[in-house]
C-alpha cells in the first residue's frame, strides 16, 4: 500500500439510529501516519463514527473508505480498543488469552496459535504493564487495567491504523501518559486515531484534532479552533475547566 | 442402583443422562456465556410444532422436533441480529405460535393423543436405544466443532464487537451456535422434557463459570456437574418413586442454592464488613 492512500477518506457520510439523525454529511480524509484526536460532546457520534469506521455500522448514505478498502475489508488491518471495560465480567477467562484475540484472524479459523503469536502478545503486555498480572482472570481486574488489557489486544493485531475509543478514561494520570507515550512510539508505524477528553493530550501527544457534533470539523494542526468550540460549545467547558485553554485554544484574531 | 443396572430401560436412561449432560455442558456455557437463554427457551418450546408434524405426517417426532427446532433458531437468530430492539418480542411470538402449532396438528392426527406430559416433563426411563445412537454423534459433532473454533467462539462470546474487528465472521459463528443448541435442546427434551430443559443448560455452566479461569475448563465442570445431577437424580428417583426429569432438576436446584450460599459465606469472608 502506497503511503499516498489516504487512512480514512469519508464522503458525504449519513447515519442515523432508527430516524434520529447521528451524523450528517460527514466529509473528511486522514493521511497515513496521522495522530487525530476526536472531541465532542457526549451523544455528538463520536462512538458511532468510530463504529462506521470499523464497518460495524453501516452508513446511510456516503462512501467510507479505510486504507483505501471498503470498511468491513479492511478489517484485518485495524486495531480497536472499545470504550467499554465492563462488559462480561464474570467470563472466565485469563489476561493472556484476551490478549491473545489479538492474534485471531478469519484465515486461520479452525488453526492453533503460531509460534510467533505468544511473542507479540508478551510484548504487547509489557508495553501496558500488564505481563506480571498475565494470568489473572479479567474479572478480577480493576477497570484501569483492564482498558490496558484492551489497548494490549489491539496492539496485538499489529494494525495498520488503530482506533481508540477513550483508551485512558480510567486509569491514573501516570498510567496515562505511558500509554500515550507508547502510542506515539507506536505512531510511527501506524495510524492513531483516539477519542478523547483530555485536553492535555492534544497539547502534548496528538497531530491533528476533529470534533464531532452531528457533523465533524477537521483541523491539520494539534489545535481546537473557535469553529469547533462554536460547533460544540460542550467541549470548551471540559477544556476550560482543565485550567489550560491557552494552550489549545487560539486567541481571537489569531486564526 | 446397582439391582437397577439390570434393566435396560435403566441402563439406557444411564446412558442418555451421560449424553445429555455432555452436550448441556458444552452448549449450556455458550448459552450462559452469550447471554441466549431466552433463545434458547423460545426454540425448545417452538420445537413442539415439530413434535406434532411428526404425528400428523406419521415420522418420528425426535425428527420432527429437530428439524423444526433447526428452522427456528435460525429464524431467531436472524431476527436477533437484524432487529435488536424487538428480537425479544418475536421471539416471544414465535415461541407461542410453535406450540400452537403442535397442539393444533395433534388435534388433526386421527385416532391419536400423544402425552403432552412426557414432552413437557421428560421420559428418560422410555429413551429407546435407537435414539441413544442419535445422541452419540450429535455429541461427537458438538464436542468436534467446539474444538475446532474453540478460540473463535471464546472470542465472539467475551467481546463480539472486536472478533468482528479482527475479521471473525462472527454471524455465521453465531447462526452455527443457534443451531448446535437447537440440536442440543432437541436431545435434552427427551430427558427432563421441555419445560426443565433451560434448567439443565443453565444451572450446570451457571456454578461452574464461578469456579473455572476459562471456557473450557467451565464447559468440562458443567459436563461433570450435569452427569452428577443427572445420576442422583435418577437414583433418587427410583429409590422414591419419582418423576425422573422433575426429580433430576430439583437436584440440580439444590446444587445452585448450594454454590450461592457458599458463594456468599465465601464472599463475606473476603470483604468483612461490606454489605453486599
Amino acid at each position: 500500500m502506497s503511503q499516498k492512500t489516504p487512512a480514512i477518506e469519508m464522503n458525504g457520510v449519513w447515519f442515523s439510529y432508527d430516524k434520529t439523525p447521528i451524523l450528517e454529511d460527514i466529509s473528511f480524509t486522514l493521511k497515513q501516519g496521522d495522530f487525530l484526536a476526536m472531541i465532542g460532546p457526549n451523544g455528538g457520534g463520536k462512538t458511532t463514527l468510530l463504529k462506521l469506521l470499523l464497518g460495524l455500522l453501516k452508513p446511510d448514505k456516503g462512501t467510507i473508505k479505510v486504507l483505501g478498502e471498503a470498511p468491513h475489508r479492511a478489517r484485518r488491518r485495524v486495531g480497536y480498543v472499545p470504550q467499554n471495560t465492563d462488559f462480561n465480567n464474570t467470563f472466565p477467562v485469563s489476561v493472556m488469552d484476551v490478549a491473545l484475540m489479538g492474534r485471531l484472524t478469519r484465515s486461520r479459523m479452525g488453526k492453533g496459535l503460531s509460534s510467533e503469536d505468544r511473542p507479540v502478545v508478551e510484548e504487547a503486555l509489557h508495553k501496558v504493564g500488564m505481563w506480571e498480572l498475565r494470568n489473572t482472570p479479567i474479572g478480577k481486574l480493576s477497570g484501569g487495567q483492564r482498558q490496558r488489557v484492551l489497548i494490549a489486544r489491539a496492539l496485538a493485531t499489529k494494525p495498520e491504523i488503530l482506533f481508540l475509543d477513550e483508551p485512558t478514561a480510567k486509569v491514573d494520570p501516570e498510567v496515562e501518559s505511558n500509554i500515550y507515550d507508547f502510542l506515539k512510539e507506536l505512531n510511527r508505524q501506524a495510524t492513531i486515531m483516539t477519542i478523547t477528553h483530555d485536553v492535555g493530550v492534544i497539547s502534548r501527544y496528538v497531530k491533528s484534532v476533529a470534533c464531532v457534533n452531528r457533523t465533524l470539523i477537521y483541523h491539520e494542526e494539534p489545535r481546537i479552533t473557535h469553529e469547533m468550540l462554536d460547533m460544540a460549545y460542550e467541549c470548551p467547558v471540559d477544556l476550560i475547566a482543565h485550567g489550560i485553554p491557552h494552550r489549545v485554544l487560539p486567541h481571537h484574531g489569531e486564526e | 442402583m446397582l439391582e437397577a443396572l439390570q434393566y435396560d430401560f435403566m441402563r439406557n436412561a444411564l446412558l442418555a443422562g451421560l449424553l445429555v449432560s455432555v452436550s448441556c455442558g458444552i452448549i449450556g456455557s455458550l448459552v450462559v456465556v452469550n447471554r441466549i437463554v431466552f433463545i434458547s427457551g423460545g426454540i425448545a418450546h417452538a420445537a413442539f410444532g415439530g413434535v406434532g408434524l411428526g404425528f400428523f405426517y406419521g415420522f418420528s417426532p425426535f425428527l420432527g422436533a429437530a428439524i423444526f427446532a433447526s428452522g427456528v433458531s435460525l429464524i431467531m437468530g436472524v431476527v436477533s441480529l437484524k432487529s435488536k430492539h424487538r428480537a425479544d418480542t418475536i421471539i416471544g411470538v414465535l415461541w407461542a405460535i410453535g406450540m400452537a402449532v403442535g397442539i393444533i396438528l395433534i388435534d388433526l392426527t386421527p385416532g391419536y393423543h400423544v402425552d403432552l406430559m412426557s414432552y413437557l416433563f421428560g421420559s428418560i426411563l422410555a429413551v429407546p436405544a435407537a435414539d441413544l445412537w442419535l445422541m452419540l454423534p450429535l455429541d461427537g459433532f458438538i464436542l468436534l466443532v467446539v474444538l475446532l473454533f474453540y478460540k473463535e467462539f471464546v472470542a465472539l462470546s467475551y467481546d463480539e464487537e472486536f472478533a468482528f474487528v479482527v475479521g471473525i465472521p462472527v454471524k455465521t459463528l453465531y447462526l452455527l451456535l443457534l443451531g448446535m443448541t437447537a440440536l442440543s435442546i432437541v436431545m435434552i427434551i427427551q430427558v427432563v422434557g421441555l419445560i426443565l430443559v433451560i434448567a439443565l443448560l443453565t444451572i450446570p455452566p451457571f456454578i461452574a463459570e464461578k469456579y473455572t479461569r476459562s471456557l473450557g475448563q467451565m464447559m468440562v465442570l458443567a459436563s461433570i456437574l450435569g452427569i452428577f445431577f443427572t445420576i442422583s437424580g435418577l437414583w433418587l428417583s427410583y429409590a422414591y418413586d419419582l418423576t425422573s426429569g422433575a426429580t433430576i432438576i430439583l437436584v440440580a436446584g439444590v446444587g445452585f442454592f448450594f454454590s450461592q450460599v457458599l458463594d456468599g459465606i465465601k464472599r463475606r469472608r473476603v470483604s468483612p464488613g461490606v454489605q453486599i
